[in-house]
C-alpha cells in the first residue's frame, strides 16, 4: 500500500499569526522527505495540517486519490498516514505492547490478533525485552521507539516522524537511523522533520526547507545545505556570504 | 405587553446584577489564576448569606455593615480550603480537582442544611421595604444600596489588582506561571490569596443579597449554576468579562420572570447553560487540541 | 483470583437464607448500587468521561415504566426495556451533544448535571406525571408486575443486574471497545493517531451506560413504590452512582463493586443513627468529606490499592 501525497497551496494563521503560507509539497511514493527549518517555521503545524489535526485556511492536500481535507485524524490514519508526536505522547497506564496494540487495532479489530501483530512491531523497533514494561518507566530513546512502533502498527502507507531524535544521545541516534533506514526500505514513505542535520542529509532522498511558514528551498540534500535562503534563515546574513558557492 | 413590567424587570435586573457581577468575578479570578473550577463557588455565597443572618439576628448588625466581616470570614475559608485541599491536586488532572471541589460543595451545602434546616431565610435590614420612585417605575432603596456596594467592591478588587503590586503579581501568575516564578513569585502565596480574595467576593455578594433574596442550603447550586453561566459568557478568566456578564444574564433573568412562571426560572437557567457550553467560542477548547 | 470470584458468587447465592430481613435490605441495596455504579463506569471509569448527571438516567427509565405499567397495564418486565431505550436515548443527546462540540472536563460535567436538573424541573412541572409529588405504585405484590411479597427475589434480581453490568463490562474490557475506550481515556489526541473514532466510542460507552441505568431506573421505581423528581433526577442520586466507582476504584472491574460493599452499609448505618429529620443532611457531609479524602489519599481507588498491597506481599520470598 504506497500512495503519493501531494498538497498545494496549503496555508494555516492562528489569529494575525500566518503559521503556514501557501505551502506546496509533494513526497512520491516510496521517498524519504526531509523537512527542515528553524524553531516556528511551522514544520509542525505543517504536520498537522497533513494528518488532520488542524484544518486549513486554504489549500488542498490529496493522498492517493482523494482529498483529505476536512478528514478526522483518525480516518485519516486509516487511510495510510500515520504520525509521531514531538513530545511523546504514551498511553500512561498500559504497557509498551498494550500501547502498540491500540495501533495495531486499526487493522486488525479482533483483540487477540492485534497483540500477536502488535508482539511483532514490538520486536521490529528493539522494544522486545521491553514489552511488558509499564509506558512510563521507559527512557527517553525507548519512548521515541515506542511512539514509532505506535505509529507503525497502524500499517502505513506513509510516516510524518516529527523531530524522533530530538533528546537522544550520538549512540541512540544512530540506532533510530537504523531503523528508520529498516522501516523506509520495507516500502513505507517517510516525512522527516529533525533539527539533526546530520542524521537528515544522510537519510534523506530530498529536503524542503521552512522559513518563517513558506518553502525557501527545495532539492538534494547538498543543494538545500548550500542553498543562501537556507543559510541565511538559521544563521543568518553574514554567513551567505561565507558559503562556498 | 405591559411596558411598565418590562422597565421594571430591566431595572431590577440591572440593580441585582451587580451582586451577580462581583459572583462571578470571583469565580472567574479563581479560575484564572488557578485554572480550578470551584464547584462551591454558590455553596459559599450561601454561606455568606448564613453569616449574615447570624450577625443579624445574633448581633443585630446590619447586613450592609456586616458584609465586611462575612467577606473577611469567606476568606478565610478560601485561604484553608486551598492550602488544605486544593494545593495538593493543583497538578493533578482535571477530574481530581472537580471531584475534590464537588465534595467541598456536598459538604458546605449540607453542613448549612444541618445547621440551619432546609426552611428559606431572609435577613431584615434596616432600610427594609423603603422604595424610591422614578417615573413609573419604582427602586428597593434595599437594591439600589445591594448594586452600589456590590460595584464598588469590584471597583476596589479593579484597583487591588491593577495598581498594587500584590495585585500585579496575582495577575503575572494568571498571565504565566512559569515566567512569574522566574521573577519570584511565590505561586502558592498567590493562589491562596487569590482563591481567599474570591470566596471573599461571594462572602461579600452573599451578605448583601441577603435582605433582598429569600436563601437555603439548596440555593448554592443555583447559584453556582448562574456564576458559571456568567463566567462562560463572559470568558473564563476575564474580568470584565465577568462583571459584563453578571449585568446581561441578571437582567435577562429579570425579564424572564416577568414573561414566565416562577418555577420555570431554575429551567431556564440550566437550558441557557447547556446552549452557551454548546455555542461558546471556538478555540477555547476546540474540536481539535494539540 | 478466578476462585475467590467463585467462591464469592456461591456464598451471595446462598446468603439469602440466613439473612436478617434488615441484613437483606441492605445487600439488595449493596448490589443495586454496585449495579449502578458499575454501569456510570463505563463511560465514567473506562472512557474516562465524568458524568455527574447520570441519575436523570434512573429518572427516565423509572417514570417510563411506571406510566407505561399504570397508564397502559404494560408489565414492568417490557416496560423495563423501553424505559431504558429512552433513558439510552437522552444518553445518545448529552454524548452527541457533548462530544460533538468537543466539551471535555469540567465543561462536560456541568453539562450532564444541567441536562439532569433540566429533567428534573421538568417533571416536577409536569402533573401527569404526579408533579412535584411524584408518582405511588399500588402493591399487588404480582411477578408479573415486577413485584414480589418475598424480598428475596429482589435480593437475587439486584444480584442478577449487578452481575450482568458486570459481565457486560467485562466483555467490553476485553474487547476493542474497551482498549480503545482506555486509551481515549488515557490521551485522546494520541488515540486518534492511531486511528481510533473518539467520537464514535464516546458516544457509545455513554449510549450503553445510560442504558443500563436505565434499567435500574425500574428496579428502584418497583423496589421503592415510589418516585420523586427530586430523588430520582437529583443530585444526591448522581453522587451516590458516582461515589463507589470513584472510592472503590473507577475503570476497574472490580472498583464499582468493593466499593458499594464498602459505602452502602456506612451509609445505611450513618443514615441509621444520624438520619431523620433535621439531621437528613449528615449522611451527605459524610459522602463529601469521603470523595475529599478518596481524591487526596487514594485517587484510584481502593481495589488498585489493595491489588498492589497483595502483589506486594506475594512477591516478597
Amino acid at each position: 500500500m504506497t500512495a503519493r501525497l501531494e498538497a498545494r497551496g496549503l496555508s494555516r494563521s492562528f489569529g494575525g499569526l500566518r503559521a503556514v503560507a501557501g505551502l506546496d509539497l509533494t513526497v512520491a511514493p516510496g521517498e524519504m522527505l526531509g523537512l527542515i527549518g528553524p524553531n516556528g517555521a511551522g514544520k509542525t503545524t505543517v504536520f498537522n495540517l497533513l494528518s488532520g489535526f488542524l484544518a486549513p485556511d486554504a489549500g488542498d492536500v490529496r493522498f492517493g486519490d482523494r482529498s483529505i481535507v476536512g478528514l478526522p485524524p483518525h480516518a485519516i490514519c486509516r487511510l495510510g498516514l500515520a504520525r509521531t508526536f514531538q513530545i511523546t505522547r504514551p498511553f500512561a497506564s498500559m504497557t509498551v505492547l498494550e500501547n502498540v496494540r491500540v495501533g495495531a487495532l486499526a487493522r486488525h479489530p479482533r483483540a487477540a490478533e492485534a497483540l500477536d501483530r502488535a508482539r511483532e512491531v514490538v520486536e521490529r523497533v528493539g522494544l522486545g525485552v521491553r514489552a511488558g514494561v509499564a509506558a512510563t518507566a521507559l527512557t527517553l530513546a525507548e519512548r521515541k521507539r515506542l511512539e514509532l512502533a505506535r505509529a507503525l502498527a497502524t500499517e502505513p502507507a506513509l510516516l510524518l516522524l516529527d523531530e524522533v531524535m530530538a533528546g537522544l544521545n550520538p549512540t541512540e541516534v544512530e540506532a533510530i537511523i537504523r531503523l528508520i533506514r529498516d522501516v523506509h526500505a520495507s516500502g513505507i514513505s517517510v516525512v522527516l522533520i529533525e533539527h539533526n542535520m546530520q542524521a537528515v542529509m544522510a537519510l534523506s532522498h530530498r529536503i524542503v526547507a521552512l522559513s518563517f511558514g513558506e518553502k525557501i528551498a527545495e532539492g538534494t540534500p547538498v543543494d538545500v545545505a548550500n542553498h543562501p535562503k537556507v543559510i541565511e534563515a538559521y544563521l543568518g546574513d553574514e554567513y551567505v556570504r561565507a558559503a562556498p558557492a | 405587553m405591559d411596558l411598565t413590567l418590562v422597565l421594571q424587570g430591566l431595572v431590577s435586573g440591572l440593580l441585582f446584577g451587580g451582586v451577580y457581577s462581583l459572583m462571578a468575578v470571583g469565580l472567574t479570578l479563581i479560575f484564572g489564576v488557578m485554572r480550578v473550577v470551584n464547584f462551591a463557588h454558590g455553596d459559599m455565597m450561601v454561606w455568606g448569606m448564613y453569616l449574615a443572618y447570624l450577625l443579624a439576628s445574633r448581633a443585630g448588625l446590619d447586613p450592609y455593615l456586616g458584609f465586611v466581616l462575612c467577606a473577611a470570614a469567606l476568606f478565610v475559608l478560601g485561604l484553608l480550603v486551598q492550602w488544605s485541599l486544593v494545593d495538593r491536586i493543583i497538578a493533578a488532572p482535571h477530574e481530581m480537582q472537580i471531584l475534590l471541589m464537588l465534595g467541598v460543595a456536598l459538604v458546605l451545602e449540607n453542613l448549612a442544611l444541618v445547621a440551619f434546616g432546609p426552611e428559606p431565610t431572609r435577613v431584615r435590614s434596616s432600610l427594609g421595604a423603603a422604595t424610591l420612585w422614578l417615573g413609573p417605575v419604582f427602586f428597593d432603596v434595599a437594591r439600589l444600596v445591594t448594586f452600589a456596594v456590590a460595584v464598588a467592591l469590584t471597583v476596589a478588587l479593579s484597583v487591588f489588582l491593577y495598581r498594587t503590586d500584590a495585585g500585579r503579581m496575582i495577575r503575572a501568575v494568571a498571565d504565566n506561571t512559569y515566567g512569574a516564578l522566574v521573577i519570584g513569585a511565590d505561586a502558592r502565596r498567590v493562589y491562596a490569596v487569590a482563591f481567599g480574595v474570591g470566596a471573599a467576593c461571594v462572602g461579600a455578594a452573599g451578605a448583601l443579597v441577603s435582605p433582598i433574596l429569600p436563601f437555603q442550603p439548596s440555593t448554592g447550586l443555583s447559584l453556582s449554576v448562574t456564576s458559571f453561566n456568567i463566567v462562560i459568557i463572559g470568558g473564563m478568566g476575564s474580568l470584565p468579562g465577568a462583571f459584563i456578564g453578571g449585568l446581561l444574564v441578571s437582567v435577562a433573568e429579570s425579564l424572564g420572570a416577568v414573561f414566565l412562571k416562577p418555577s420555570l426560572k431554575e429551567l431556564m437557567s440550566f437550558s441557557l447553560l447547556v446552549l452557551i457550553l454548546l455555542a461558546r467560542p471556538a478555540g477555547l477548547f476546540g474540536r481539535r487540541t494539540l | 483470583m478466578r476462585w475467590a470470584a467463585v467462591a464469592a458468587l456461591a456464598v451471595l447465592l446462598a446468603l439469602p437464607a440466613v439473612l436478617s430481613s434488615y441484613a437483606l435490605t441492605i445487600f439488595i441495596l449493596i448490589f443495586f448500587y454496585g449495579f449502578l455504579g458499575q454501569a456510570w463506569n463505563i463511560v465514567g471509569g473506562y472512557a474516562g468521561q465524568l458524568s455527574a448527571g447520570h441519575a436523570a438516567f434512573v429518572g427516565v427509565g423509572g417514570y417510563t415504566a411506571t406510566m407505561l405499567a399504570t397508564a397502559a397495564g404494560l408489565t414492568p418486565w417490557l416496560g423495563m426495556f423501553v424505559g431504558a431505550a429512552l433513558a439510552a436515548l437522552l444518553g445518545a443527546i448529552i454524548g452527541y451533544l457533548g462530544f460533538r462540540f468537543g466539551l471535555r472536563g469540567f465543561y462536560f460535567v456541568l453539562l450532564t448535571v444541567a441536562f439532569a436538573e433540566i429533567c428534573r424541573v421538568a417533571v416536577s412541572n409536569i402533573d401527569a406525571l404526579g408533579g412535584p409529588l411524584g408518582l405511588y405504585i399500588t402493591f399487588t405484590g404480582d411477578p408479573r408486575q415486577f413485584q414480589f411479597q418475598d424480598a428475596r427475589a429482589y435480593y437475587y434480581i439486584a444480584l442478577a443486574l449487578m452481575l450482568a453490568a458486570t459481565a457486560i463490562a467485562w466483555a467490553i474490557g476485553r474487547r476493542r471497545f474497551g482498549v480503545y475506550l482506555a486509551a481515549i481515556r488515557e490521551d485522546e489526541t494520541a488515540a486518534e493517531a492511531c486511528g481510533v473514532n473518539a467520537f464514535r466510542y464516546k458516544l457509545l460507552a455513554m449510549v450503553v451506560s445510560s442504558f443500563l441505568t436505565g434499567l435500574g431506573g425500574t428496579f428502584y421505581a418497583f423496589y421503592l413504590f415510589s418516585l420523586q423528581p427530586n430523588s430520582l433526577f437529583g443530585i444526591p442520586l448522581s453522587v451516590e452512582i458516582i461515589l463507589r466507582p470513584i472510592v472503590g476504584g473507577a475503570g476497574t472491574l472490580v472498583g464499582p463493586i468493593l466499593g458499594s460493599f464498602i459505602l452502602t452499609p456506612l451509609a445505611e448505618l450513618s443514615r441509621l443513627y444520624l438520619g431523620g429529620g433535621g439531621l437528613y443532611g449528615a449522611h451527605l457531609i459524610a459522602y463529601g468529606v469521603l470523595l475529599i479524602g478518596v481524591v487526596l489519599f487514594l485517587p484510584e481507588g481502593a481495589y488498585p490499592r489493595l491489588r498492589r498491597l497483595f502483589e506486594r506481599r506475594i512477591s516478597r520470598p
